[in-house]
């Protein structure tokens, strides 16, 4: 404690998000002194997602929070919804999943659960509080500046977030293009659970999600969502920044027009609205990764870009990446060793576990989704719901002739040359996935 | 509902001084003007007649999109202080 009261610690966590709490308790717990820094009033309190939570990473971290954290409803089922103009098409996947299950939460009360535990744990957490500006001695990062101090240690991990200012400070990062993010408002909508339950076909304490493609974001790299808490409806969107500066869109109006499909205007009727909200997603996936570490500093979850915006996965990685960073910096504390070579161990584990992993996998995702956005996501859902249009629709119109002109349109409407390089860009794209 | 009735619902401290600071002389040649399209809460509106950018940031959501968005870069751009700014019950 008289280090701290120095004003020197062993390590410094920026940022009370997932990421850092993770790594925080992790360092905390092999008995090291560690100082978690958040600028917000409370952990959790600037911080917005869609969204769930999912079980597995996180009780690697925290094994009891099912009993204990505050949890919405564990989820049932998935409905993948694409829209049309004024129809749908809504697949839906339900299985009441105990072992491995995603619950929804919400990030204000479930972040700061989270730093109460680490409070509890050892770990100090100084709350209201922005780090300016990284400290650094001979190229090596030694502290952080605050508004009102110079705190010092031996290790700073970056957890700040999708933004991180500080990363940039130190040149892990470039200067961000718009196609590296996604721009999401969200809104909150109070409705009583019994409606809840009615409209989404649950019993209290079970939840559902909805990913949506197409309608107002028809032909844009944007997908939309719904989740259901215990008394609200979380209803947004993401839609690639470079997309929003194209064709300058107004992302709130995008989200009112998305409220008024008649797909979706039902699920949320009389709902009064609790609280609208913004943030940024990072897209740029594997190939966007900064630079991991460096002498005396880390850089786990959203300030990484560790998302895999598919799978709409980003508190585990971020949790993971952290947990991963504390291991880390345990061995470097404990060797007394804070270089780059030490810390170099950070990138080498996130490697081997299923982060950086999936985003390989993924790497060539949203090069391909960037540049065939106009077919993958609006063409082709257009065409899904012509497709069942035609299909369920008695007119007496010979059911060959109706095939026929649907596979002509098909053709006509995109033609052969531009299929053609949708299915090699299909092709290329599931050898990367599933291949190499 | 208009955007301000929804940034009605959100919980701000405004701080006494703005955390967003474009070149203002830069936004006078701006052509797209994308800040004020694509900010969320609509935080940047542009005065034709005096031809000068207005930052409402008692406003701002802190989500960075304008710093990066910004067509010629020129955003000086922070976090509020500590205990100002937004604050989210529901995010
Ligand atoms: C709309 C949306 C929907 C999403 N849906 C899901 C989902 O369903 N499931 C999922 O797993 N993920 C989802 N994600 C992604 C997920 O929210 C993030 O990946 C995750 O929150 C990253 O955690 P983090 O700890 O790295 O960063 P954050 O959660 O952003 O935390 C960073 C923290 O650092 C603080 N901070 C920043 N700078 C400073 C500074 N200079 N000084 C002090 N403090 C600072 C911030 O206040 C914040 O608390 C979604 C994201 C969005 C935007
Ligand atoms: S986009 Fe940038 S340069 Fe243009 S008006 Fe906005 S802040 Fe000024
Ligand atoms: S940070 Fe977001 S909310 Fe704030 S001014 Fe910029 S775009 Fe608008």
């Amino acid at each position: 404690m008289t280090e701290i009261s120095n004003n020197k610690t062993e390590v410094i966590v920026v940022g009370g998000g997932p990421a850092g709490i993770a790594c925080a308790v992790t360092i905390a717990r092999a008995g090291h002194e560690v100082i978690l820094i958040e600028r917000g009033s409370f952990a959790g309190s600037k911080n917005v997602f869609g969204g769930a939570v999912y079980a597995q990473p996180i009780r690697e971290i925290f094994p009891n929070f099912e009993k204990e954290a505050p949890i919405e409803r564990l989820n049932i089922e998935h409905k993948y919804a694409i829209l049309g103009n004024e129809d749908s098409t809504v697949i839906s996947y339900r299985h009441k999943d105990t072992d491995t299950p995603s619950y929804s939460v919400i990030r204000g009360k479930f972040d700061r659960w989270l730093a109460e535990q680490a409070k509890k744990e050892g770990v100090i957490v100084v709350e209201e509080t922005v780090v300016r500006e990284l400290i650094i001695e001979n190229e090596q990062v030694i502290g952080v500046k605050t508004e009102l101090e110079e705190y010092y240690s031996d290790i700073v991990v970056l957890a700040d977030g999708v933004n991180s200012l500080l990363a940039k400070q130190i040149g892990f990062r470039d200067k961000m293009d718009p196609k590296d993010v996604a721009l999401s408002v969200k809104e909150v909508i109070k409705l009583d659970s019994q409606k809840i339950n009615e409209r989404f076909n649950l019993s209290d304490d079970e939840g559902c999600i909805y990913e949506i493609f197409g309608g107002p974001m028809l032909g844009m790299l944007g997908l939309g969502f719904i989740y259901t808490n215990k008394e609200s409806i979380s209803i947004g969107l993401g839609v690639g920044l470079d997309a929003l500066c194209d064709r300058k869109i107004k992302p709130y109006e995008l989200l009112d027009e998305l409220k008024k499909h008649p797909t979706i205007a039902p699920l949320i009727k009389d709902g009064e609205l609790l609280e609208y909200s913004a943030h940024l997603i990072p897209e740029g996936g594997y190939k966007k990764i900064p630079t991991l570490f460096g002498a005396g500093v880390m850089i786990a979850g959203d300030a990484a870009m560790l998302v895999n915006n598919l799978h709409w996965e980003g508190t585990n990685l971020a949790m993971i990446s952290g947990k991963l960073a504390g291991e880390t910096a345990i061995r470097a504390l404990v060797k007394g060793d804070f270089s780059e070579k030490m810390l170099s161990r950070y990138q080498k584990e996130l490697e081997n576990s299923f982060v950086i992993k999936d985003l390989k996998t993924y790497r060539n995702l949203m090069d391909e989704a960037h540049q065939r956005a106009e077919s993958f996501m609006g063409y082709y859902l257009e065409q899904v719901n012509e497709f069942f249009k035609m299909f369920t629709t008695v007119d007496s119109v010979p059911k060959r002739q109706k095939y026929h002109k649907f596979i002509f349109d098909f053709i006509k409407k995109r033609n052969i040359i531009e299929l053609f390089k949708d299915a090699f860009s299909a092709f290329k794209l599931f050898w990367s996935i599933l291949i190499k | 509902m208009t955007i301000d009735d929804k940034l009605f619902t959100v919980k701000y401290k405004p701080d006494e001084s703005s955390h967003l600071r474009p070149d203002l002389e830069k936004c006078k040649s701006c052509k797209s003007k994308i800040c004020t399209t694509i900010c969320p809460a609509k935080v940047y509106e542009w005065e034709e007649g005096e031809k000068k950018l207005t930052v409402n940031y008692e406003n701002c959501l802190e989500c960075g999109a304008c710093r990066i968005a910004c067509e010629k870069n020129c955003i000086n751009w922070e976090y509020p202080k500590g205990n100002k700014g937004v604050t989210f019950k529901n995010g």
